[in-house]
């Protein structure tokens, strides 16, 4: 680590009231590999949109390999070799792999791409890294996984000797997650220098060298990954002790959920497959699995949006005639859907608006078609204040509340009502770890209370802290339940591959 | 330079974006009329001039007006919950049509006071349902609407000259292609003595306060809002989506045909293919620069009439020609999304 790939100094970035970096000092050395860990909002991509040229600093400076960048210059920055890989792709879905990788190197007087040395170098890189991907696929036929490496391969071809990646974990499968971080891994080794951003410590801790931590928008610690641990680095980022609460051991009630022998036909393709399952009162049940293997289907299908081809689905002994989401929410089902931006809320819309759409037709909001906006405003208010939704009243647009506001929101237009049954679809996806455990307390208490709870989710952990027993779930199929205290890793992983014979 | 979305837009701001758009579409605008050789604030004089100078272009702008106000809300009341209804004029025609068909000789012939109702309803239905096709094509198959909707244009006017050619045509009209009128007592009483100016404006602006009231207090409003903002999340909250998309489809359909019903009872007494000097599309431009506020609507609607109005006044006086209106209102819709845009986004270096 004798050179220095990359040195920030001093930064300050303002913006009106809010400081986003506050005096942020970093030095990244060749061949290493950084995490920069921190909260939502703690600054993290702010800070690479600088060091990228996307914004001006109001003061301090950036160099790579000991050259000063001149602010505000992304072009300077990829000459520099420099390259980032966004959150968001910048890919064209009806472009070719190869298409996408030499778009924007090209000059704009050449009358024809010059493929064929682009295909060479191409296939030079994927095989040098081992980012294998179809040069002529046509993008928008490529799973999530895929993109993100024609991304990396993109910022390659630019000769990129420093790259940074701004949460690339958060659209992908556990799988692919693992994959890449064998091949940034892989990279490093080879002499590149890599930023990675992530506010999940597993991910930090078992893939970077050294992991930076912000928080408010200021360096509080550096540690090597190899010094540190999993509940310090929580400390550090959220800045007090963060326990993921516990369960504690109850005996449940009745069965209050049970699938008998479902399947679920779309257009002739199979989503579930003789599923059977039940959870009791006061219970929960976890359903693992690797993602697109049903958990979206499931999760619909107990709240009401899909209606299974054959066998019966029960709620409180008696079986579903009518699926509806609103017969749902009034026979007592809380839904917090997988998808909070596209199925939980609406952005656009109030908070108090978004609290009540889905009881709207219940008499206390509305009446004689007309919206009763007293009682609809104070149901807002009195979630806002129990389950501490922070960032505005009844009345701000939903889409100004962060990620885990949101969630606390819409776990807490469910929970006020005390369900008797909760259905809790990737609860904690993409929320920093200070939202992770207000989340897990409230699924914990509503358990406590003697609410039936279905938890879908892909993390482990977190099924495991939660679930009383669990199931997993593999290409629409559901295995034999087992006790949560039999769950270890590997008889998990065997069930989530569809092993369970063995897995027993 | 980058644009970064406001949190919150201030009521100022909201207010100022539409009055600069019209300033610099009116600056825009000024420059070709110097390009004309005309001195430009005589020009803009003139123009005010032609459109409230006198009694009788005071209520010329206003009858022009009417029309405007129940396209904009048509467009503005589909396009909120993402129907994007472009076939306003077809079923102005359409409206137009069945309102003369029955209220002609051939028709009911019942008393005034009855049947006038009546002829709305039925031309207000007739816009209704010719949009149900589209919307109906839309929520089965997934046909894009705005290409049903505005192509369905076409066959409705073809549709209403082929009566008016035909069954209903007017005998007494020495060969001209117009529909048998009216009866003379189903006309619309005058709001001005001697004027064109009729009632409708009233209907208007009165359907105008309704649909305010509807979105903002009901839920239904709630509903149609939610639909058009998220259909995903819309649907998982329980938002009956198809029957929420055919009830707007239906007040929408039913504003424009309810436009052509009017124009027929209040100003015209009978329907020839030039009825509508293109009211359906310019709804559509009164319903963006309303920012889809149905208060707004009347505003914008009131807007466009003085234009259109006014630049017939400045062409007969200065000799520009009155194309300058079309240039204004179209540059004023320009200025507009480009204005909502600044309101809306705050630029960034």
């Amino acid at each position: 680590m004798s050179a220095r790939a990359l040195e920030l100094n001093g930064i300050t970035k303002r913006f009106g009231a809010l400081v986003a970096n506050d005096d942020v000092t970093l030095t990244l050395g060749q061949g290493e590999l950084l995490a920069l860990l921190g909260e939502n909002g703690a600054g993290k991509t702010t800070l690479m949109n600088i060091l990228f040229g996307h914004y001006t600093a109001d003061s301090g400076s950036v160099a790579a390999f000991g050259r000063t960048l001149p602010p505000g210059k992304p072009r300077a920055a990829i000459e520099a070799g420099i390259g980032m890989v966004h959150q968001h792709f910048a890919l064209a879905a009806n472009l070719s792999v190869i298409e996408n990788v030499i778009a924007g190197t090209e000059r704009l007087g050449a009358l024809a791409l010059n493929k064929r040395a682009a295909r060479v170098k191409l296939a030079a890189l994927s095989e040098r890294f081992g980012l294998t991907v179809d040069p002529d696929a046509r993008v928008g036929d490529l799973s999530v996984g895929e993109r993100q490496r024609v991304e990396i391969l993109k910022s390659l071809y630019r000769d990129a000797r420093v790259l940074i990646l701004d949460e690339p974990t958060a659209v992908l499968t556990h799988q692919e997650a693992e994959r890449l971080y064998r091949t940034l891994r892989g990279m490093a080794e080879q002499g590149l220098s890599i930023i990675f951003i992530s506010h999940k410590l597993h991910e930090v801790l078992a893939a970077a060298d050294r992991v930076v931590v912000l928080r408010g928008g200021k360096v509080v610690a550096e540690r090597k990954a190899g010094d540190t641990n999993r509940e310090e680095l929580a400390e550090l980022m959220v800045g007090r002790r963060v326990a993921r609460p516990h369960r504690d051991a109850q005996t449940p009630g009745a069965v209050a959920l049970k699938a008998d022998r479902v399947s679920v036909m779309s257009g002739g393709a199979s989503l579930l497959s003789d599923v059977s399952f039940e959870v009791r009162a006061g219970e929960t049940l976890g359903v693992i699995g690797v993602s697109g293997n049903g958990q979206s289907t499931l999760g619909r299908l107990v709240s009401g949006l899909v209606s299974p081809s054959s066998g019966s689905l029960d709620l409180f002994g008696h079986p579903v005639a009518q699926f509806s989401p609103r017969g749902f929410v009034e026979m007592g089902v809380g839904r917090i859907p997988e998808d909070r931006n596209a199925d939980g809320a609406i952005g656009e819309m109030t908070i108090w608006e978004n609290a009540v759409l889905e009881r709207i037709g219940e008499k206390r909001f509305s009446s004689g078609g007309l919206v009763r906006r007293g009682p609809a405003r104070a149901f807002a208010a009195e979630i806002i204040r129990r389950f501490d939704v922070r960032g505005g009243g009844p009345d701000t647009a939903t889409r100004l509340l962060s990620g885990g506001n949101m969630q606390k929101l819409i776990l807490g237009r469910n929970l006020i009502t005390a369900p008797k049954i909760l259905v809790a679809a990737q609860p904690t996806r993409g929320l920093d770890e200070g939202a992770v455990a207000a989340v897990h307390a409230e699924i914990l208490a509503a358990r406590r209370a003697g609410t039936a709870v279905l938890l879908i989710s892909e993390d482990l952990d977190e099924v495991v802290a939660l679930a009383d027993r669990v199931q997993a779930i593999v290409k629409g199929r559901l295995s034999p339940p087992i006790p949560v205290s039999d769950a270890d890793p590997r008889r998990l992983g065997l069930m989530m591959a569809g092993a369970w014979d063995e897995a027993a | 330079m980058r644009l970064e979305r406001r949190a919150h837009v201030p009521l100022s701001l909201a207010i100022a974006a539409p009055i600069g758009a019209v300033v610099a579409a009116l600056i825009l605008a000024g420059l070709l009329i110097a390009l004309a050789g005309v001195p430009v604030f005589e020009a803009y004089r003139r123009m005010l001039i032609g459109a409230f100078g006198s009694r009788l272009s005071i209520s010329e702008t206003l009858t022009r007006t009417t029309p405007l106000i129940l396209t904009g809300l048509a467009a503005a009341v589909a396009f909120r919950s993402r129907v994007w209804n472009i076939g306003a004029e077809g079923q102005f025609y359409l409206g137009a049509l069945a309102t003369a068909a029955l209220g002609s000789k051939l028709g009911l012939h019942l008393a005034p006071l009855v049947e006038i109702p009546i002829l709305m309803l039925a031309g207000a239905l007739a816009g209704a349902l010719l949009l149900l096709v589209p919307l109906g094509l839309r929520l089965k198959f997934g046909v894009d609407e705005v290409v049903t909707t505005l192509l369905l244009n076409f066959v409705a006017v073809l549709f209403v000259s082929m009566m008016i050619e035909g069954p209903l045509k007017d005998p007494l009209a020495f060969g001209w292609p117009q529909s048998v009128p009216i009866l003379a007592d189903m006309a619309l009483p005058k709001l001005l003595p001697r004027s064109r100016l009729h009632i409708g404006l009233l209907v208007a602006i009165g359907l105008a306060l309704v649909l305010y009231f509807i979105q903002s207090r009901t839920r239904f409003g709630l509903e149609a809002r939610a639909a058009g903002l998220n259909p995903q999340a819309a649907r998982f909250a329980g938002v009956p989506i198809g029957s929420i998309l055919v009830r707007v489809a239906l007040i929408s359909g039913g504003l424009a045909g309810l436009a052509g019903a009017i124009e027929v009872l209040g100003v015209k007494g009978y329907v020839t293919t030039d009825l509508s000097p293109g009211f359906g599309y310019t709804g559509v431009v009164v319903a963006m620069l309303a920012g889809l506020n149905p208060i707004g609507v009347i505003v914008a609607a009131l807007f466009v009439a003085t234009m259109f109005v006014g630049a017939d006044g400045m062409s007969r006086a200065m000799g520009v020609p009155s194309f300058i209106a079309d240039v204004i209102v179209a540059l004023s819709l320009l200025t507009m999304l480009v204005a909502l845009l600044l309101a809306n986004y705050r630029v960034r270096r």
